[in-house]
């Protein structure tokens, strides 16, 4: 995750490659008639600082994506795609709208900036988020698991991380009598 | 025992005045406040760290606290949650679209059919289909339905918390007449399964309109049994006005909705403010507080009842005919009269059911008023028959934040009253 990915010109786009679509100063696109701003780690915390300003005052949800089993997916121009994602939903009461964040995360340093200054009702969505996918958020109040134990190892909602994997001890058959 | 904070700031003055700056949220793992127990109290210092729950009866299921006291006030608490973890959303991951809302179901158990709507509109949103408007009316008739059970649910809990016993028996009461009718058109009587991806699972049965009447008209009257037990009472009211107030601006900075938000003064309702299935098209009114205390949000959803009573009445009125669910044959099974007769239909009644359907790649997030907040659905779609990701964004999740904030400061006594009109569902919180 670098600053040169963000314009938009790397990856040989070609000549005349379409415009990177921007709002916030960062790449926009609509899905499914919602709008999400595509920001990198960096510019999170002034994309939101601009959000809260223009009155987006709640972050109704903070999620992580593990997309590591998901490779090809589609992202507007001037994203270059990591294996993990953070997914905020902000909401702006007065004009009704909602915004989504897709905030890509690498995987060999999953931190990012922690939106606890600007939106204190994150704390527990990041701490789910750490819990869930590992993924560490700086300037956290308290950055530990919350849903499961305190001593688990792992995290469970990685594409890696098995299902059903706990053994069964199977007993013999019982013997003819 | 000490609890290292420096958000304590001594005024000096000999008076004797403490004063708190800062955070009430205690944030202290379970293992350091275990360690805690070896330390030596220091002369003079009465604070300790105690544990409530999670078998606590108050609690709601297994919310646990850690509480942070002086005597008998609590300075801060932290609560811990994860005791009902079951993996939902990982399971939602292995399921089909079509087996979801009986994963989804579970997660509020005391208003499911919340969480199969938003499961069900997630799903027909990354499809880009609609319902038909029969179904979308029989979403809305069961959904208000649910709100008014859940909010019985409540006022039956909130007053065995607060020893008022016959509440809880007067609820029960309501919320068994209200379960009985949900046997009767969804075959159980929670965790229903019933609002599906493109519709519902069965047309309304014969008689519901009159079932449904009978119902709405033998409520009003023991709705204001509430009033003349409860709302008028010195004693109820000594314990719920003035306990546990939280402002505005407090729960918007946490994310706090529904009841929570609303018993603040600030109308936000996702039905009238973001109208998803057909709530532009009924007449209610957004209930608000004043005070922000517990006994606002005890009126709220004792009102908030009688308003859904009004919906659903409209509803009766204006219930649409024609099919319950779409026809749409990549999402929606052959009718079974028809796998009688035709091996299609029977292949691909077998296909839907094993295989499920396709959804276009793509991710959406979908948000509707649930008794208890906004209850979202986030839906990540790889192209497959399985959601690739699928986040539920439970609203007692987020409320139980404000619970140090509400908490602070008060007695432990309070406490129970406090939890209880945050009105948690710990299958919500920990999904």
């Amino acid at each position: 995750m670098t600053e040169e990915h963000v314009d938009g010109t790397d990856e040989g786009e070609g000549d005349d490659a379409p415009e990177v679509e921007l709002a916030y100063g960062v790449p926009v696109a609509v899905s499914r008639g919602q709008r999400v701003l595509h920001p990198t780690r960096d510019q999170l915390l002034g994309v939101v600082e601009e959000l809260r300003s223009d009155g987006y005052l709640v972050c109704v949800d903070l999620c992580g994506v593990d997309y590591s089993a998901h490779p090809g997916r589609s992202l507007p121009l001037g994203v270059v795609g990591e294996r993990f994602e953070v997914v905020v939903n902000v909401l702006n009461h007065l004009d009704r709208d909602r915004v989504r964040l897709r905030v890509q995360v690498p995987e060999d340093d999953p931190t990012l900036p922690s939106l606890f200054d600007q939106y204190p009702g994150t704390e527990a969505m990041e701490r789910e988020a750490y819990d869930m996918f590992g993924l560490t958020f700086d300037d956290h109040p308290d950055l530990s698991r919350i849903l499961m134990p305190e001593d688990w190892v792992g995290y469970p909602l990685r594409k890696d991380f098995a299902v059903g994997s706990v053994p069964v001890q199977f007993k013999g058959a019982p013997e003819a009598r | 025992m000490t609890v290292a904070d420096p958000t304590i700031i001594d005024l000096g003055d000999d008076s004797g005045v403490r004063r708190r700056t800062g955070s009430p949220v205690l944030r202290l793992s379970e293992a350091d406040a275990a360690a805690l127990a070896d330390v030596p109290a220091e002369a003079g210092d009465q604070r300790m760290v105690i544990n409530m729950g999670p078998q606590h009866p108050s609690t709601h299921g297994v919310l646990r606290l850690m509480l942070e006291m002086e005597g008998e006030t609590v300075l801060r608490c932290k609560p811990i949650v994860g005791y009902l973890h079951t993996g939902m959303e990982k399971t939602g991951e292995q399921l089909s679209y079509l087996q979801g809302p009986t994963n989804v179901t579970r997660m509020d158990y005391a208003s499911p059919l919340f969480n199969e709507l938003v499961f069900s509109l997630a799903t027909e949103a990354l499809l880009e289909i609609e319902a038909p408007p029969r179904a979308v009316w029989i979403r809305m008739l069961m959904c208000e339905l649910n709100r008014m059970s859940s909010h019985l649910l409540f006022q039956a809990t909130n007053g065995l918390d607060l020893g008022a016993v016959s509440a809880m028996i007067y609820g029960w009461r309501l919320r068994e007449d209200m379960l009985r009718l949900f046997e009767k058109i969804t075959g159980l009587r929670m965790n229903h399964n019933y609002i599906r991806p493109g519709g519902v699972a069965a047309d309304l049965p014969d008689g519901w309109r009159d079932d449904t009447l009978r119902l709405l008209d033998s409520f009003p009257d023991k709705l204001d049994e509430f009033d003349q037990l409860l709302t008028g009472q010195p004693i109820w009211r000594e314990r719920l006005q003035g306990v546990g107030v939280l402002n505005t601006a407090e729960c918007l900075a946490l994310g706090v909705t529904g009841p929570l938000l609303r018993s603040t003064g600030y109308d936000w309702d996702l039905r009238r403010d973001q109208p998803y299935l057909a709530y532009d098209e009924v007449d209610f009114d957004v209930l608000v507080g004043s005070y922000g205390d517990c006994f606002d949000r005890y009126a709220i959803r004792l009102n908030e009842i009688r308003e859904s009573m009004r919906i659903v009445r409209q509803i009766l009125e204006r219930m649409p005919a024609g099919d319950y669910r779409i026809q749409d044959k990549k999402v929606t099974p052959p009718p079974r009269a028809r796998i009688d007769e035709s091996m299609e239909a029977l292949i691909h009644h077998f296909k839907i059911f094993t295989e499920g359907f396709k959804v276009p790649e793509g991710e959406v997030y979908v948000a509707v008023e649930s008794p208890r907040g906004e209850l979202g659905c986030y839906m990540v779609s790889d192209g497959g028959p399985h959601p690739y990701r699928m986040h539920i964004r439970g609203p007692s999740f987020v409320n139980l934040q404000c619970l140090p904030h509400l908490m602070a400061g008060g007695l432990l006594a309070d406490g129970v009253a406090i939890i209880s009109s945050v009105d948690p569902i710990m299958g919500d919180v920990d999904r």
